[in-house]
């Protein structure tokens, strides 16, 4: 015993004495050089390295050779190259018709720079971060896209997001076609990428990742088709907070210090009804004549907050009721740096009065509708006023009209009894009153509950919808996830059901969670459309468009893309008690022993004929008649 | 009654048979089926590396060139000999260096060579000559008459692996005995400047030594020298912590390409080098400077130097893609609040440099840039900022880092300085001989003590492939070992870089630490209830047919008596 403890202690210290190794820098500190001669220069600091006269002559008279050359260039008017990156932000906040508020963040980091291009390795980073382009050269990530969220965003009281996402975790890379070991990278990039953010990433295994086969197209320039590359995953049970929130905006050029970026004070931002950040990389084109390709890297952060609630029933919102804080600058290295307000609803200031009022008035087209937005330009001084600071104050007027019933919406349960067997209800809805359209519905259902595929059925209008294609791939016990794809053609001002019956699996006792009775959580299913349009969407490239309005590309007029996320189901498997294998073991032990002990017994013991001994009540008898003093019985 | 006495013998011979089957077949595969896998590993090898016996030797060549020698000692060059150094470092470690000294008399293209102009053109075509392997020393020998070197000067050490040494004025009557006695002492000091001095290699074995000999200043070279690893990552960072005011460009591709990339492909056999670079906005210092009223600077006194990196290292982010250990170069450009500021040393004088570094971590330059603008200036100001400046200040930090101790010629000696390569031979050599030494050391302290270990834990699984990583990294051992005895530094630097890769990875394998704690208390919660039930039974009546045995036999001792 105290050997294994000596051994664990030296292990312990090993392991720490590596921690270590690295010298805490407090009070180790160096100068580079003790000299006196003020020389600022070359010569200067490798004196301490060639102590010599002479050489340190000839290094100096190299350094006034160079100072002449940084003289001259000086003297001539500097030019700065034109920078090969810039950044954009923006925020846009759309008062919903349930009370809330909808802040919508988006920063946007372009670099014209190819990260897998052959032989050049990219390391000088200027507004991209370092981590991350470390990470898309080392994995040859094609395009990655990630995202967190807590809360789940109700589409019957808010309408759409600009970028929808799950609850939980969502991470779904494509990789380079030169890639070999796709599996490889995938489980090597979550890894790194549970590192940089701050988040359970590393739980992403063969077990939860899928390779949708169409659900999922490259949003960048690639126009891959071959899903091999691809690679998705969700956690929905990943909690998002401040941990995740700090990493992200260390990702911004300009951090939380300047521009929009202050605003995000995690204390705001998580006492709210929704929030969701997200990071999305892709190749995007320079110019509209798609020549060269830039990297284009897109933090977006969505937040809602339920003001009304909190607002003493007020529906009154401002900047600092918000964000405790204000706005007081742009973020110096930004080419532009807006805020949009929707006022779409409010032509005549009818409904709210928002104030300060800008004359900068823009409309841009989202999500098939034509909307009307305030603009507040923060790299303009007069934005901010007199006092220097912006606060956006809305105050309602009357109250507000009912809201358009959003055209796509989705939702699912789970229905049935007991813990044996179970049914998946998606029911996707189509509120368009004359269109059909087709919908592409993505479910991921982990091994665990088993799904009975032949018992799968689409109904529409109580009569049987034939999904046109259907890509099934089935699970395998420990290794992978059922994935079901459906092409469903969405009847017009229907509701289509679709049900699929499952089994549970009995876990082995390891692969419980630490709370198996809260129960496990099942992925958001994902529906995928290109819904008609009311009005034409805007498909010319253009850099001026709010960014906000351009992160799906638009390939025709007349429908956009929209992704809906369902809810994500929480089922409980059968529980055993976990005391139970010891429990076991103790019974069996017991049941061995004492059946090993009568045969022991057989064996070894020898039997006699011996005596019987007088009755219990004769013996009773014989003793209180001893007491007493009579004879005894016979 | 017999009957009786043949039912209890019967018994008696069942509960032996039930002990003999407990005994014969239940312990062995109780054994087999509990026992954990440990594959074998080579320990009565690893035992012998625990005690470590370097010889490290070194091929010297000492040329005499013409005007050194009278024609009759002439005669009897060349000649050799090996001189040997032995140290004792502590119980388990020794030392021995070879020098293997030859001596002989220049060629006539090395005398063509050594009549040139300066030193350094001499050094060049001497160069142009010969190629030295990697670890040698050649030495010349030139007339004190030359006008090779200035007047004072004795030695001039090249940026090869040559040196000029100015041979003390000659009595024709000497014998060659006595010129080489003379001037063997003058070698001597040349190949400890040239090759490996006792200290560093006493430094390079810290690892396994515990220091007490060491003097404070090899201690502080070694402790600032960031430790031998396969491959390192350089990253060089902007920080801006006013980009409101400043918009700084620096053209760090160039620069590095100038500057840097030379000196690393120079150090290429030692590691791999990957060089980034970025810009960090808004990154403050942790300490806020004091305004000095008597330079109107701000200034930041030395001790407070250790406060400043924490915050900044915080955005500095490490590389995601690999594992390396990352040196740090910050160029910090005040804001325009704050500026000029300057670094003070402990005696409270300026730094020239105004950059200042910390042991294993990095450096940080602050460069000042309020004067190129004036107070009118329309904010924010393009900034180009000097690389050359930098670098230089960077690439001196570098070498620190590195290892590259700066030297301490004895005097009279001079010290090419490495000029565009940022390095010269002589000093890659020495860098070779401190890291194979330093390689040595540590892959075979981490190979006894996971020997020692393994030994220790018997819980531990040891998996085939962690076997496998452990003999691959004693036999890289081994032959690192014997290439320092053979004078090979590149291969023995080559073979203890795969020691040490070797080594490490078999010692941070995660399979090591699957079964480490499995205590011996739920063990026995486990086996308690089915052992103790059948033991006991067996147990008492094996002791019961002991007593009626040794009853039976007192009995028939009775009865004799």
């Amino acid at each position: 015993m105290a050997a294994h403890r000596c051994g664990l202690c030296f292990v312990f210290t090993l392991i720490l004495s590596c921690f270590l190794a690295r010298p805490c820098s407090c009070d180790t500190f160096e100068k580079i050089s003790d000299n006196t001669e003020a020389e600022e220069s070359v010569a200067g600091a490798l004196r301490e390295v060639n102590a010599d006269d002479q050489n340190e002559r000839q290094w100096q008279s190299t350094d006034v050779e160079m100072d002449r050359g940084d003289a001259s260039k000086h003297s001539q008017s500097f030019t700065p190259a034109p920078a090969k990156d810039q950044f954009q932000e923006e925020m846009v906040i759309r008062p919903l018709h349930s009370g809330d508020i909808y802040a919508s963040f988006q920063f946007r980091t372009l670099w014209d720079t190819d990260f897998l291009r052959e032989g050049k390795k990219v390391s000088h980073y200027r507004l991209f971060p370092k981590s991350l382009g470390q990470v898309l050269s080392k994995f040859s990530v094609q395009e990655l896209h990630i995202s967190f969220t807590q809360g789940f965003w109700r589409t019957m009281q808010w309408g759409q997001p600009f970028i929808p996402s799950p609850p939980g975790a969502e991470l779904w890379v494509w990789f380079h076609h030169t890639v070999t070991d796709v599996d490889g990278n995938w489980k090597e990039l979550s890894n790194v990428l549970s590192g940089i953010f701050c988040a359970s990433l590393n739980f992403i295994d063969s077990t939860n990742t899928g390779q949708p086969s169409a659900s999922f197209k490259p949003l960048g320039l690639r126009n891959a088709t071959d899903h091999r590359f691809l690679r998705y995953a969700t956690l929905p049970r990943e909690i998002v907070c401040t941990e995740n929130l700090t990493p992200w905006k260390k990702l911004l050029p300009c951090g939380s210090k300047a521009g929009l970026a202050v605003l995000m004070k995690s204390e705001k931002l998580f006492h709210s009804s929704f929030h969701s950040q997200a990071v999305h990389i892709r190749p995007v084109c320079q110019d509209a004549l798609c020549t060269n390709t830039a990297w284009e890297l897109r933090q977006t952060l969505n937040v809602v907050f339920d003001l009304y609630t909190s607002g003493q029933g007020k529906k009154e919102w401002s900047l600092f009721k918000m964000f405790s804080r204000t706005l007081t600058e742009a973020c110096p290295l930004a080419s532009s740096s807006k805020v949009y307000v929707d006022i779409t609803d409010n032509p005549e200031g009818e409904l709210f009065e928002l104030s300060p009022a800008t004359p900068l008035l823009s409309q841009a087209v989202v999500l098939g509708d034509r909307r009307t937005y305030s603009v507040y330009d923060l790299t303009k001084a007069e934005t901010f006023g007199q006092l220097r600071s912006l606060n956006l104050l809305l105050r309602w007027k009357g109250n507000s009209g009912d809201m358009l019933r959003p055209l796509l919406h989705a939702e699912r349960y789970v229905a049935g009894f007991g813990l044996q067997t179970g049914e998946i209800h998606t029911v996707i809805y189509n509120n368009h009153p004359y269109r059909a359209f087709p919908v592409l519905l993505l479910d991921s259902v982990p091994w665990y509950l088993r799904l009975y595929i032949h018992t799968l059925e689409v109904t529409s209008k109580l009569r049987d919808n034939k999904p046109s294609y259907i890509h099934y791939q089935p699970s395998k016990d420990r290794q992978r996830p059922h994935l079901l794809e459906m092409l469903i053609q969405l009847p017009p001002h229907s509701m289509t059901e679709v049900t699929v019956q499952f089994e549970r699996a009995l876990l082995k006792w390891t692969e419980y969670t630490p709370d198996p009775n809260h129960g496990f959580y099942v992925g958001s299913s994902v529906v995928s459309a290109l819904v008609p349009s009311v009005v034409a969407m805007d498909t010319n490239f253009t850099q001026q468009q709010p960014l906000f309005s351009s992160f799906f590309p638009v390939k025709e007029e007349s429908s956009y893309f929209m992704r809906v996320y369902t809810e994500p189901l929480l089922v409980n498997l059968p529980t055993p008690d976990f005391s139970m294998p010891y429990n076991v073991i103790c019974l069996t032990c017991t049941v061995v022993a004492v059946g090993y002990g009568s045969f022991y017994n057989l064996l070894t013991r020898t039997f006699q004929v011996d005596e019987p001994s007088p009755p219990l009540a004769k013996r009773l008898a014989n003793f209180i008649r001893r007491i007493r003093g009579v004879p005894l019985l016979t | 009654m017999a009957v009786l006495q043949l039912e209890k013998q019967r018994g008696r011979y069942a509960a032996l048979a039930i002990a003999a089957v407990v005994i014969v077949v239940g312990i062995p595969l109780w054994w087999k089926t509990t026992e954990t896998y440990r594959a074998w590993l080579p320990f009565s090898e690893i035992s012998e590396l625990d005690s470590l016996q370097l010889q490290l030797s070194v091929d010297i060549e000492v040329v005499f060139s013409r005007g050194t020698l009278t024609p009759e000692q002439q005669t009897k060059v060349p000649l050799s000999n090996v001189r040997e150094q032995e140290h004792v470092v502590d119980a388990k470690t020794g030392l021995r260096y070879t020098y293997e000294t030859k001596y002989r008399t220049a060629t006539i293209m090395e005398e063509d060579a050594l009549n040139q102009h300066t030193a350094a053109e001499a050094d060049l075509s001497l160069h142009m000559l010969t190629e030295s392997s990697c670890g040698s020393v050649v030495v010349y020998v030139i007339p004190d008459s030359s006008t090779l070197l200035p007047e004072d000067v004795k030695v001039y050490v090249g940026q090869r692996r040559t040196a000029l040494l100015r041979s003390a004025p000659i009595k024709s009557s000497w014998s060659l005995k006595e010129v080489l006695s003379n001037l063997d002492p003058h070698v001597e000091k040349v190949v400890n400047t040239m090759s490996f001095s006792h200290q560093d290699i006493i430094a390079a074995l810290s690892d396994r030594v515990r220091m007490a000999k060491v003097t404070k200043e090899s201690m502080a070279d070694n402790m600032r020298a960031i430790k031998s690893s396969p491959g390192y990552e350089i990253t060089f960072s902007l920080l801006n912590p006013d980009p409101k005011s400043h918009n700084l460009h620096w053209e760090i591709e160039g620069a590095l390409h100038d500057y840097i990339q030379p000196l690393l492909n120079k150090l290429s056999p030692i590691a791999n080098f990957s060089v980034d670079s970025q810009i960090l906005y808004y990154a403050v210092l942790g300490v806020n400077p004091r305004f000095d009223n008597s330079v109107s600077a701000y200034t930041l006194s030395a001790d407070s130097l250790s406060h400043v990196i924490n915050p900044v290292e915080a955005r500095l982010g490490s590389n995601a893609a690999s594992s390396n250990p990352v040196l740090n170069f910050l160029l910090y450009v005040p804001d325009a609040l704050h500026s000029p500021l300057f670094i003070r040393d402990h005696s409270k004088r300026e730094v020239p440099s105004n950059a200042f570094h910390s042991p294993r971590w990095g450096g940080i330059m602050v460069y000042n840039v309020n004067e190129m603008y004036g107070s009118e200036a329309e904010l924010p100001v393009d900034i180009n900022i000097n690389m050359a400046k930098v670098m230089g200040v960077f690439l001196a930090q570098l070498r620190l880092l590195l290892g590259l101790q700066h030297t301490h010629p004895p005097p009279g000696f001079v010290l090419q300085s490495p000029g565009s390569a940022g390095l010269a031979d002589w000093e890659l050599d020495r860098l070779l001989w401190s890291r194979s030494v330093e390689n040595i050391a540590t892959a075979s302290t981490t190979i006894t003590s996971l020997a020692q270990l393994l030994d220790q834990i018997g819980n531990i699984v040891i998996n085939d492939n962690i076997a496998q990583q452990v003999s691959s990294a004693v036999t890289s051992l081994q032959s690192a070992v014997a290439e320092l005895e053979a004078g090979n530094l590149a291969f023995a630097l080559q073979y203890s870089r795969e020691a040490i890769l070797a080594s490490e990875r078999a010692f941070f394998d995660p399979s090591l630490l699957h079964l480490l704690y499995f205590p011996d208390d739920q063990k026995f919660a486990i086996y308690i209830p089915l052992f103790l039930p059948m033991c006991v039974p067996i147990v008492l009546s094996l002791l019961k047919i002991v007593s009626e045995t040794r009853q039976r036999q007192a009995d028939k001792q009775a009865k004799k008596d």
